[in-house]
């Protein structure tokens, strides 16, 4: 073939980008794309009635609840603790901020399974707090309360990593000009600061909610697994794999499957809705 | 105070306002006095202070990190200062907020609201107001309407700032600091981020917006070009400290230290000796009463150097014409003094005739200048 292909300037040749772009290709469906088909595969192996049965069934319905209560506080908790985390450290400065940051940090780095512990070590029966706690009748451990915790400490760095390079970015110019007009901390933040991190937000609290309906580790040290109480989805799902009950826990892995999907599905159309500037006023 | 029959009687509706007393609108005396702020116990403002005159527009000159937009920032009560009293009139405002001082505020790069439009942006002092402060919301419209037909926005009031061009910006952020009715209008290099056009036209938009509203108003920037063109007063900073207040033909003609000589206008630079009320630098003396024997400094402007004929009383030096621009009102001349220093000298177009070729011997007469013993 002699025909000549345009060749624009900075631009790989067409070989290249191919190989380049199979090779993407090849490795999403092989580490991603194939593991996801085997779990909606295995679950519906034995047709659509089993693995409704195995949803339906009192201890995974207890599953779903538990896991969507835990989302509802961690969530909004993290929102939050993210927002005034990120308006602290980007819009003021003060002695310790990058200890701070570090701290925010810290989830990211340290083993979920290492935070589970060090919750059981504070506030379990042989803890600093569990003669304490004992006494006055609180169950932390192995308990809801030890699972909301453990969740929140895995995902709260993702609302404020979110926020605070975009905060940084936007500088504090805007939230001076308000107050120089006599805007209130409140309305400052609500007519000025809050429109322009929205759509930041909305993307940190749908990435901490796929990983609070996901998190295995931290929370399978505090659960104490007690089917039907203390057993969130990821919990659920791996006790039905070690009963070799592979349909069942395939079934509602694909359940989890599906919810964090939707919560994909939502960023992109967040992406998608995200005005490049300006936007509508508030 | 100056008053341009052109302008448009909308545009004097800040000072003929229903809403305001008239003691709120009388214009307000500024006093800073002692003011004392640093960063990370660097210093910032070292014991400054400045008066500023009812309704004169005065420029806070110097070049960066000299502390003038912090002395700015702690008059909009944006920073507090670690020692000395800010007055308004006769009260202290020190510590007060900023809203509670009545100022307004234009920011270097702005700062308008990204998510509103135009017409929001200006009309957010009177919309985050409680209460019976409150304009209804017909009054605000007026009034917005108003503030863009004085800045000569009109139409646009519903685009985004996104979509407005640099010069639209920073009038729509002087509209915006307009709209709350300040006693006090305060702007931080309010044409730096502009090109040289632009900035040219906004700078006669501020006088005859200030003209109009009468509101006392300080400006900071470190063009000395735009500072002596446009205020009625100087302040020149250097180093967090006051060099110099005055009017610009003070500040250019009676420099009142070596940094307001180099700093204000151009000149040419010579370190030297004092001796016995002569200042020498090479092949250049010239006489200079009433400084102290030593090391000192000459600051020679370029009109200082005159074209001697043959009048050649007083102090002259010897030059060689290096090159010669004509292409403005004046002549500048380069003259390389016989020790190799080169010159910048003014020639007048009738003298041109006089001047030798490029490389020829001149005489140039020297006919002013500022001697000041190096500290």
């Amino acid at each position: 073939m002699s025909g000549q292909t345009p060749i624009r300037p900075n631009q790989d040749p067409g070989w290249l980008r191919t190989l380049i772009l199979s090779t993407v290709v090849l490795f999403m469906s092989v580490m991603v794309g194939l593991p996801l088909i085997t779990v909606f595969a295995v679950g519906l192996s034995k047709g659509l009635g089993p693995a409704m049965e195995a949803i339906r069934e009192h201890d995974a319905l207890a599953a779903v609840g538990l896991t969507l209560f835990i989302a509802a506080i961690a969530v909004p908790f993290n929102a939050v603790f993210g927002v005034c985390a990120s308006w602290a450290i980007a819009k003021h400065s003060f002695r310790g901020k990058s200890f701070l940051v570090s701290l925010i940090d810290l989830p990211f780095s340290v083993s979920p399974v290492v935070a589970g512990l060090v919750y059981v070590l504070v506030f379990g029966l042989q803890g600093w707090f569990g003669p304490w706690l004992i006494d006055h009748n609180i169950k932390i451990i192995f308990a809801v309360p030890g699972i909301v915790l453990a969740t929140v400490f895995v995902t709260f760095p993702f609302v404020a990593r979110e926020l605070i390079p975009l905060m940084e970015a936007q500088g504090s110019d805007e939230e001076e000009a308000a107050v120089s007009m006599g805007a209130s901390g409140l309305a400052t933040f609500l007519r000025v600061t809050a429109p322009n991190i929205r759509w930041g937000l909305i993307y940190g609290v749908l990435l901490c909610n796929a990983r609070a309906m996901g998190e295995f580790g931290a929370v399978s040290v505090v659960s104490g697994h007690i089917r039907g109480q203390t057993t969130t989805m990821p919990l659920h799902v791996e006790i039905l794999y070690n009963e070799y009950d592979f349909v069942g826990a395939f079934a509602v892995a694909g359940l989890l499957c599906l919810m964090a999907l939707a919560t994909l599905a939502l960023k992109t159309l967040v992406e998608i809705a995200r005005p490049e500037v300006g936007g509508h006023a508030v | 105070m100056p008053y341009d029959p052109e302008l448009p009687s909308e545009a004097q509706f800040m000072t003929s306002s229903a809403h305001s007393s008239d003691a709120a609108r009388a214009p307000v005396e500024i006093r800073a006095a002692g003011i004392c702020k640093s960063f990370a116990r660097h210093p910032a403002l070292n014991d400054v202070s400045l008066d500023v005159r009812p309704g004169e527009l005065l420029a806070l000159l110097g070049p960066s990190g000299s502390g003038k937009t912090t002395l700015l920032r702690v008059i909009a009560g944006l920073e507090f200062p670690e020692d000395g009293q800010i007055l308004f009139d006769e009260t202290d405002v020190t510590f007060a907020a900023a809203a509670a001082r009545g100022v307004g505020f234009v920011f270097q790069q702005y700062a308008l609201f990204r998510h509103m439009t135009v017409a929001q942006n200006i009309s957010f002092g009177l919309d985050v107001r409680k209460g019976g402060a409150r304009p209804d919301k017909a009054e605000r419209a007026r009034r917005v309407e108003a503030l863009l037909k004085l800045v000569e926005l009109e139409g646009l009031g519903g685009r985004h700032p996104a979509q407005l061009s640099g010069g639209q910006r920073q009038r729509v952020a002087l509209a915006r600091a307009l709209a709350v009715e300040p006693r006090v209008l305060l702007l931080d290099e309010p044409f730096g981020a502009l090109d040289a056009t632009v900035r040219k036209s906004l700078r006669r938009e501020l006088r005859r917006i200030h003209d109009a509203t009468g509101v006392t108003t300080v400006f900071v920037t470190h063009d000395q070009e735009e500072a002596l063109e446009l205020a009625d007063r100087v302040a020149v900073m250097s180093r967090g400290q006051l060099e110099q207040v005055g009017t610009p033909a003070e500040v250019y003609a009676h420099p009142s230290s070596a940094f307001v000589a180099g700093f204000v206008g151009d000149a040419n630079r010579f370190c030297g000796q004092m001796l016995h009320g002569r200042f020498t630098s090479g092949a250049l003396s010239v006489s200079a009463p009433g400084v102290a024997d030593g090391a000192a400094e000459a600051f020679i402007r370029p009109h200082h150097f005159e074209m001697a004929t043959d009048d050649l009383s007083g102090d002259s030096v010897t030059a060689r014409l290096e090159r010669l621009v004509a292409n403005g009102p004046y002549a500048r001349l380069e003259a390389r003094l016989t020790d190799g220093r080169i010159v910048d000298a003014i020639a007048s177009h009738a003298q041109l005739g006089d001047l030798p070729p490029a490389g020829g011997e001149i005489v140039l007469k020297i006919t002013g200048g500022h001697v000041f013993a190096s500290a």
